[in-house]
């Protein structure tokens, strides 16, 4: 292979990028064939992190998943969490009261707000602009308060259940989120400040990492890449669950599919969630956050410790798991990356037959080869970060 | 619902003797198409049936619980008219090959990898199809259900990469190392 530049005759190159790199969060390898400094060809390699997941879900009972699941997306392990239950109640048959429907969108769009935070500083300040990594490592700390007040756990937060949520929300959430966004309202206005203009910015992201329309959705892509290219495909608002269709949101969209869209993209997705979580905080009705489906809640403490039939319900719910009858169903909800789908499949026991998990971070790295070729090495990086791989869902 | 199954017939209509069976579970629409010619069939499906988007590509493995022993599920997604359809091919045991579907859609690369690599089944005429979450040198497919669960693999030699650089000091330390300590080679 000859170069393009006669005046400066090079061979291809090959290099290993990875799978432990400094500048690439996350455990994965690109093998590069190099022109110079330009990229020519690039093979990811993912599954750094593989662990099983699948395999292991086999094993634990249905509740005994929704840790796993944790552990997937662990920036918005809350979305996961929802995502599985829905899943299962939708084999089931069954369907949450109100109260749980509006605080699963809540916290929903907490969890997508901690994605997008982390997404957008993690790859600003991977681009030097340091300060601004900052100030969204800050407004996502606020984020992780909240969460961890709700629910004791600040990454790995199990609060979802089959059929419900842990426990209902502390009095104070509410105060507590107003206080917060309008912190983080303060703070993005400051990284808008700083960066949707800066010329810096602006040359490593616009035009990098451009993948067109057409090619995003032939590689499946979705999410703010997707959104990015100028596709109106969220699926909340294309196969609406629990309450997002009373609620009023935008889908910003992007137009050229490159870096910058998709930072845009997030970033109007961050104001998108407040003004949803302010909406649903405001419309939340008063009631139970559990079904009334003894088969798959487990009973109050007082009936365990005070009844035999209350202690053999709680054992046989806890030793054998709930029972979901058999079938297979498939339900996607809209994750941070894009669109986070969970097929199961049930022998009518009380373990997963099967749990298959789509994870869109996966399938965007299957596109990455073609985002970044013909770019330089150095703009691996913000397409890398814009894409945000999150290992444990990558590689499961 | 009536809509949906309407649609569902509307389906038959054009796909045919393709379609073994059609059912709909928990409000979503599922057919199961005959494995021979199958990238026609979903050919059919995207470009007559506007399904546009492929959504997922995974496997089931019902071991000695039904025959055909696999299964490929394919989700797909109409985004102009917002469907979903589910899309099950039977896979036998003895010959573990389905049509790959790159051609039409090149998002299936990497999730058709990933059922080659979980589940050793073959897609026919996929470019490039490696392991993909596991190493080249593991034995067998985990998520088939003959599979243990804690079966330890051996361990693998470290790989020769040609021309990797090595620093022949490093070499010198480690005999340094290995002196000092009293072991031989």
């Amino acid at each position: 292979m000859k170069a393009d530049n006669p005046e400066l005759p090079s061979e291809i190159m090959e290099l290993q990028m990875g799978p432990s790199h400094p500048a690439t969060h996350g455990t994965i390898k690109f093998n590069l064939k190099l022109d110079g400094e330009r990229v020519v060809e690039c093979d990811v390699e993912v599954g750094f992190l593989h662990r099983g997941f699948d395999k292991s879900c086999e094993q634990a009972t249905w509740t005994q998943v929704i840790p796993y699941t944790d552990r997937l997306n662990y920036a918005s392990s809350l979305i996961n969490n929802v995502g599985y239950a829905l899943a299962v109640e939708k084999l089931i048959g069954a369907e949450t009261p109100a109260r749980c429907q509006y605080i699963r969108v809540i916290i929903s769009e907490l969890a997508r707000l901690f994605d997008h935070l982390t997404c957008c500083g993690m790859a600003a300040s991977e681009l030097g602009a340091i300060t601004v990594g900052f100030y969204m490592i800050e407004a996502r700390e606020l984020i992780t308060r909240i969460i961890e007040n709700l629910t004791g756990a600040r990454l790995t937060v199990t609060y979802v259940r089959i059929g419900g949520v842990k426990h209902d929300l502390p009095e104070d959430f509410a105060e507590r989120v107003g206080a917060a966004f309008s912190t983080i309202r303060r703070l993005l206005a400051d990284c808008d400040h700083l960066l949707s203009r800066n010329r810096i910015f602006l040359d490593r992201m616009s035009n990098v990492g451009v993948i067109s329309q057409e090619a995003a959705l032939s590689y499946s892509l979705t999410g703010p890449i997707l959104r990015a290219t100028g596709v109106n495909y969220d699926i909340r608002k294309a196969f609406p669950y629990l309450v997002y269709d009373q609620l009023d949101f935008e889908v910003p969209l992007g137009s050229r599919g490159d870096n910058y869209d998709r930072f845009l993209c997030r970033l109007g997705e961050i104001v998108q969630s407040m003004k949803i979580v302010e909406q649903a905080l405001k419309q939340l009705p008063v009631g139970p956050v559990w079904i009334d489906d003894p088969r798959f809640v487990l009973p109050e403490k007082e009936k365990v410790y005070g009844s035999i039939e209350g202690l053999m319900h709680h054992f046989k719910i806890i030793m054998e798991g709930i029972h979901v009858p058999a079938g297979e169903t498939y339900f996607a909800v809209e994750g941070g990356n894009g669109e986070l789908g969970f097929y199961i499949v049930s022998d009518g026991g009380g373990k997963p037959y099967r749990l298959r998990v789509r994870p869109p971070c996966f399938i965007a790295m299957g596109a990455f080869a073609e985002m970044i070729k013909g770019h330089m090495i150095a703009d691996i990086i913000p397409t890398f970060g814009m894409i945000n791989m999150i290992g444990g869902e990558c590689d499961r | 619902m009536s809509d949906a199954s309407s649609e569902l017939a509307n389906i038959h209509e054009i796909l045919g003797g393709k379609i073994l069976q059609s059912m709909q579970a928990q409000g979503d629409d599922v057919v199961i198409l005959d494995r021979a010619g199958l990238r026609e069939s979903f050919r059919v499906l995207k470009e007559q049936l506007n399904f546009n988007f492929l959504s997922d590509i995974t496997a089931v493995d019902y071991w000695q619980k039904k025959e055909p022993r696999f299964e490929v599920v394919y989700q797909i997604v109409s985004l102009t008219e917002q469907r979903r359809l589910r899309v099950r091919v039977a896979v036998p045991e003895n010959d573990p090959t389905v049509d790959s579907l790159t051609p039409l859609w090149r998002g299936a690369n990497f999730l058709e990898r990933e059922v080659w690599d979980l589940y050793g089944i073959r897609f026919t005429d996929h470019p490039d199809l490696r392991r993909i979450l596991l190493y080249d040198e593991f034995q067998g497919h985990p998520l088939r259900k003959d599979y243990p669960v804690n079966l330890c693999q051996p361990r693998v030699p470290e790989r020769h990469v040609e021309g990797t650089f090595v620093d022949e000091r490093s070499h010198n330390k480690l005999l340094r190392l290995k002196k000092s300590l009293g072991i031989k080679n």
